[in-house]
């Protein structure tokens, strides 16, 4: 029987941004449970030693020069806000009145 | 005219090419026998969310006239091409079948379908997928069910399902799909056509909206070889806007394809031939072996000891890479906005939660859990070690083979329904296409029969990196010697 690791799925949820209903909530745990204990093979290999890898190959990540270029016109990039005035996206009043 | 609809339907996309330019056919001769077939079949299968005939028409006449002044763009000018709903053309949709993107439609052209473009190919539609390229069967759609076309009641594979069935179906010669960790080939195995997943850094991602940005491709399905080779040369090639793109030249595979080649060393590696694979897929893997050895190569058993690891590994690395980037999804910018937000904080949490489906919120969960402190040690980095030691058996096989034969899956199409409960078991339907996308190789899943339920087989070609072309000669030695003729019953009927 794999060990079946605790799952704090309030805590994951918050890192996550997101909302889970109850029923979610519930399933989510079990079965992030279940997924985790198949995880649990890989906590039986000999990794000593061996360097992680992050990408398939190890190339320099290759940089454009730094040369000015023409900007997107802010229609463009608001073109899919969901609202926006002024040449800015809105969003709720995010500082406190004094 | 030299062709009629089903001469059209049946021809390759080099054929039609070849056809468009001898001045037998039109582009839109091509074009309107694929939006007849597409809108007389799709409501059965559902392969595409949106396929504007007005507006292929229209890419077709222009190219038509392009033609009639021989100011052609390339040999495929005309040639229509459908494209997975997750690679950008600036003013379509880009929904990767989420409702978070809903309506959104893009405000650039990305790389690919830029080169797609300047060759004068006809964009034609939006295919369905799993929502944001995760699943195995297209189910997790936010949209629509897209069903096998061989056998409607079963799943078209995923997550570039609409790719694999629009093919199949002949609603197009050739689509393009993305393959983070089987998405290509898996679903080209269950529809029975070519799908081909090249090496890591050969196609640009700029554009392809990113799921696990270490294991991402894009890459073409197709009904041969040639053509698939054509379709990865086009869209191939190093991009500034892309740095992990390779920055050498390569050879064109379609230009390697037709080199003088002698056969070769295919290596069966013992760890996929275990328990678990469908006697019937056994069945037809051991045919291929016998194909290869009568066509002079020589079969090896090899052994890629760390295989049963793939799994977990890849479902640490592309969950963790998925919950950072899904966080650019978040109600604010250009995503679906919750009118329940109760402040700036809470709209993110609202607007995520009504709009991802639970495959996504499961894996960013998931992500988040790996990455998280006290975690990401036994979790996320000890998986990027194990990567390291899957690589590392691929390239001590390689040392004595020139490729890797395996089934593409342990079974063939399962049924709709049959494993949307039960996560692991649809991430198990992966298993011999992630190790693949973890050490970065190319990768092609070949037709190759069906079983006694008219369910197609496909095996997998795994090659060297950027050995596409050596692969692919590989790949055609089979193909020319036993093609793949068979077509489900809706590609005939049209």
């Amino acid at each position: 029987m794999q060990e079946r690791p605790e799952v704090d799925i309030e805590k994951l949820a918050m890192l996550s941004r997101i909302q889970l209903t109850e029923a979610e909530k519930e399933a989510y745990s079990a079965q992030l449970s279940d997924i985790l204990g198949f995880f649990q093979k890989l906590q039986e290999v000999d990794v000593e030693g061996i360097r992680p890898m992050a990408h398939p190959f190890e190339v320099e990540p290759d940089l454009r020069e730094d040369v000015a270029a023409e900007p997107w016109k802010a229609e463009r990039s608001l073109s899919n806000a969901p609202a926006s005035r002024d040449n800015q996206v809105v969003v709720p009043k995010v500082v406190e009145d004094a | 005219m030299g062709m009629d609809q089903s001469a059209i339907l049946e021809a390759s996309a080099l054929v039609l090419a070849k056809a468009l330019h001898n001045g037998e056919i039109a582009s839109r001769d091509i074009c309107q026998a694929f939006l007849d077939a597409a809108e007389q079949g799709d409501s059965e299968v559902g392969a595409f969310l949106k396929l504007d005939r007005d507006a292929v028409l229209a890419s077709a006449d222009a190219s038509d006239k392009r033609r009639a002044s021989g100011e052609e763009l390339s040999p495929l000018d005309g040639v229509p091409v459908a494209i997975k709903d997750n690679i950008a053309i600036e003013g379509e949709s880009l929904s990767c079948a989420s409702k978070i993107l809903g309506e959104f439609k893009s405000p650039y052209t990305g790389t690919v379908a830029g080169k797609l473009l300047s060759a004068g190919m006809i964009p034609f539609g939006r295919l369905n997928m799993d929502e944001f390229a995760m699943g195995s069967s297209t189910e997790n759609s936010a949209f629509q069910k897209t069903r096998n076309p061989w056998n409607t009641e079963h799943a078209p594979g995923g997550s570039s399902g609409g790719s694999a069935a629009a093919v199949a179906s002949r609603f197009c010669p050739w689509t393009l799909g993305s393959d983070t960790g089987g998405s290509i080939r898996q679903p080209a195995a269950f529809c029975g056509v070519v799908g081909l997943k090249p090496t890591y850094g050969r196609v640009s991602r700029f554009g392809l909206v990113a799921f696990a940005s270490s294991l991402d491709q894009i890459g073409p399905l197709g009904r041969s070889v040639e053509d698939v080779a054509t379709l990865l040369d086009v869209i191939s090639g190093h991009d500034p806007y892309d740095s992990t793109s390779y920055p050498e030249d390569l050879e064109p595979a379609s230009v390697q394809l037709h080199m003088p080649h002698e056969p070769g060393t295919l290596g069966m590696p013992k760890e996929y031939f275990g328990e678990g694979i469908d006697p019937e897929v056994s069945k037809h893997m051991e045919a291929v072996a016998d194909a290869y050895r009568d066509l002079g190569y020589t079969i090896k058993e090899i052994s890629l000891p760390h295989t049963e690891l793939a799994v977990p590994t890849y479902y640490i690395i592309a969950t963790a890479e998925a919950s950072s980037n899904l966080s650019r999804f978040d109600g604010i910018r250009y995503t679906h906005r919750s009118t329940e937000g109760k402040d700036a904080i809470d709209l993110y949490y609202q607007s995520r939660g009504e709009g991802f489906g639970p495959e996504v919120k499961r894996r960013v969960i998931l992500g988040s859990y790996v990455l998280s402190s006290g975690y990401y040690d036994a979790y996320y980095k000890r998986a990027q070690q194990v990567r390291t030691l899957i690589r590392n058996d691929f390239l001590n096989a390689f040392k004595e083979v020139d490729a890797i034969l395996t089934p593409t899956t342990p079974t063939p199409a399962f049924k709709i329904g049959e494993k949307t409960e039960d996560p692991i078991s649809m991430y198990l339907a992966d298993i011999f296409t992630i190790s693949v996308n973890l050490a970065g190789l190319p990768a092609v899943s070949m037709p190759c029969g069906l079983t006694d339920d008219r369910l197609p087989v496909g095996f997998q070609l795994i090659g060297q990196p950027f050995e596409e072309g050596r692969m692919l000669q590989i790949a055609q030695a089979y193909e020319s010697a036993h093609p793949f003729k068979e077509q489900p019953e809706i590609a005939s009927k049209a």
